[in-house]
């Protein structure tokens, strides 16, 4: 076998020297949070860098405790709610611009899709008096409204694409069979359309995890408040307890870390998806 | 008979296709087109948003806007922001895919953590890099004594000369590795042969880089430029939590301050001027970038 020559062995130093450098700069969060987490208040203030000397769970009892756990349940009810509705809606949306070519259905696509250039703070004001006029403000149903309704075009458009790509044949044989239009969307494209279901739920779940202004201006009662505002509130009452904020704050991630490191592929391809489309 | 059976699976066709696209066209009917449209309503209104007396004051809303400085320095802002998203973000990211690329053992583990950043809530980034900014406790004034430059260190958010490039910092910590796998996956797609014959021919890396990577890259690279162009015109949440606009304006966005002079000082309708002004101007990016990417398509 040939030797590497010296100057590949050098660059390839290289490389590891700056994958290292960027190592350090994208894990060192999570590692700060983790070690903190297990801290007490007068330990991070002497020892805030280094691992913990001594296990501390204080930080995770004052955590699971009642108003954190409202929080973190507003977060899943909004979002698991919120991703549901946006899979069945676009869905079947979806279903019909890739069946259908007619030109009024064409024309509806193109309109919604055109909705992936509104950007959404333009919106806010509108929909914040909109919501008070109708009696939704303050409410965890008054924001999945909006939720919804800014994935609908993303999520149309990735799963039009992926429905026309399925072979016509499947849906055909089920015609002659005297299938119904909805027994074959049921019955045979939505069962086949994991991945595009797969990349449409990763993305829509963490926007909606992790969305912020929207919260912010349509919820005021502390009850009702998600995992984002919570964690902001916590940090304002807390300035002075950080390794409760740190924790709360990696508790906040868990859920999507954790669907992070078993399905790595799943969450990158369905972040990178979402937004490039939208 | 045939006609009227016809007739009627046609019948029923309708009905789902109604029945499908109902739902779907509630909401985005309800809220993004209504929505946008009454963004633009509410722009020739003076009204504060709590009280129910309006005034029609026509387009009164945008000439004030074009003469308030504070607009102009929100507006320099965020041109700040695309100019580094472009000009750091995607060149670091690109070096970052290539680097994964390329034959270096533990390309996957590497992969699994540079993304990380892109997984915490904006809310989770901008309290932990307060915290690593903070002049007292923060990791930046601790490295910074280490190596002997403790004078230096200031409050970097609080600072006017500092909190924009702090700020900057962030953003861009957290949206590389985004673009690292946009452009990642981008390369895989550049066969090997290629290199494989430019080797024979004598090319050496960098000449394999400029003459074969870069050019076959160019689509990809548009795209990521497109949108981190038009992202960093909407930007609105990291800034809002760590310096909320401040010190004095000095990270003030067209977003954050639309948030300020609609919700905190209740001028709606002149926040609802800039909502409208934002979204002209991502509407004329978007399809400059439509008729660019197509007019390309059509060669």
């Amino acid at each position: 076998m040939k030797k590497e020559p010296v100057s590949d062995k050098l660059f390839k130093a290289l490389i590891y020297a700056f994958c290292i450098v960027v190592l350090i700069l994208t894990g060192f969060p999570l590692l700060f949070l983790l070690f903190n987490s297990f801290k007490s208040l007068p330990e991070y203030m002497m020892n805030i860098w280094q691992p913990p000397k001594k296990l501390f769970f204080g930080n995770y009892k004052q955590v699971f405790a009642p108003t954190f756990l409202r929080y973190f349940i507003n977060s899943l009810i909004v979002s698991v709610s919120g991703v549901s509705l946006v899979i069945l809606v676009s869905s079947l949306m979806a279903f019909v611009f890739a069946k259908f070519n007619f030109r009024v259905t064409k024309g509806i696509f193109f309109l919604v899709i055109a909705g992936m250039m509104i950007p959404i703070h333009t919106t806010l004001i509108p929909i914040y008096s909109m919501s008070i006029n109708v009696g939704v403000y303050d409410t965890l149903f008054g924001l999945i409204g909006p939720y919804v309704s800014f994935n609908i075009p993303v999520s149309v458009f990735i799963m039009t694409q992926f429905f026309k790509e399925m072979p016509k044949e499947l849906d055909e044989a089920a015609m002659i069979d005297g299938g119904s239009l909805f027994l074959i969307y049921r019955k045979i494209v939505m069962p086949l359309s994991g991945p595009a279901v797969s990349t449409v739920g990763v993305y829509s779940f963490l926007t909606m995890w992790n969305e912020f202004v929207y919260a912010l201006v349509m919820i005021d009662t502390r009850s009702k408040k998600t995992l984002s505002l919570g964690i902001r509130d916590f940090y304002g009452f807390q300035t002075i307890n950080i390794p409760a904020v740190l924790t709360a704050i990696l508790v906040g991630s868990l859920p999507v870390l954790t669907f992070y490191f078993l399905a790595q592929d799943r969450v990158i391809n369905g972040l990178t998806q979402g937004a490039l489309k939208g | 008979m045939v006609p009227t059976k016809r007739r009627a699976t046609n019948h029923k066709e309708i009905l789902f296709v109604v029945a499908a696209l109902v739902p779907g066209l509630l909401f985005y009917g309800v809220y993004n087109l209504y929505g946008i449209v009454m963004t633009f309503q509410y722009s020739t209104l003076d009204w504060t948003g709590i009280s129910q007396n309006t005034g029609f004051v026509g387009l009164s809303n945008y000439l004030k806007l074009f003469k308030d400085p504070m607009m102009g320095v929100a507006v320099k802002n965020n041109l700040i922001l695309m100019i580094t998203s472009i000009g750091i973000q995607l060149p670091f990211a690109l070096l970052l895919a290539l680097a994964l690329n390329s034959a270096i053992k533990g390309t996957k583990f590497f992969r699994t953590i540079f993304f990380l950043p892109m997984l915490f809530s904006t809310v989770a980034t901008g309290i932990m890099w307060q915290l690593f900014f903070d002049p007292m406790f923060g990791i930046l004034a601790y490295v910074m004594q280490q190596v002997g430059l403790g004078n230096y260190v200031i409050g970097f958010l609080a600072d006017v000369r500092t909190a924009m490039p702090s700020v900057l910092f962030v953003i861009c910590w957290q949206f590389i590795p985004f673009y690292m796998i946009i452009l990642k996956a981008g390369l895989t797609n550049i066969s090997t042969e290629l290199y494989e014959a430019a080797t024979i021919d004598g090319a050496n890396r960098w000449q394999a880089f400029w003459k074969i990577t870069l050019p076959l890259m160019g689509p990809t690279l548009r795209t990521s430029a497109v949108m981190s162009m038009v992202g960093s015109l909407k930007y609105f949440d990291l800034v809002y939590i760590m310096t909320g606009g401040g010190p004095s304006g000095a990270t003030e966005l067209m977003a954050t301050y639309m948030y300020k002079k609609g919700f905190v000082e209740f001028g709606m309708g002149y926040a609802s001027a800039i909502a409208g002004l934002m979204f002209i101007i991502c509407f004329i990016f978007a399809c400059v970038f439509l008729y660019v990417t197509r007019v390309r398509e059509a060669h």
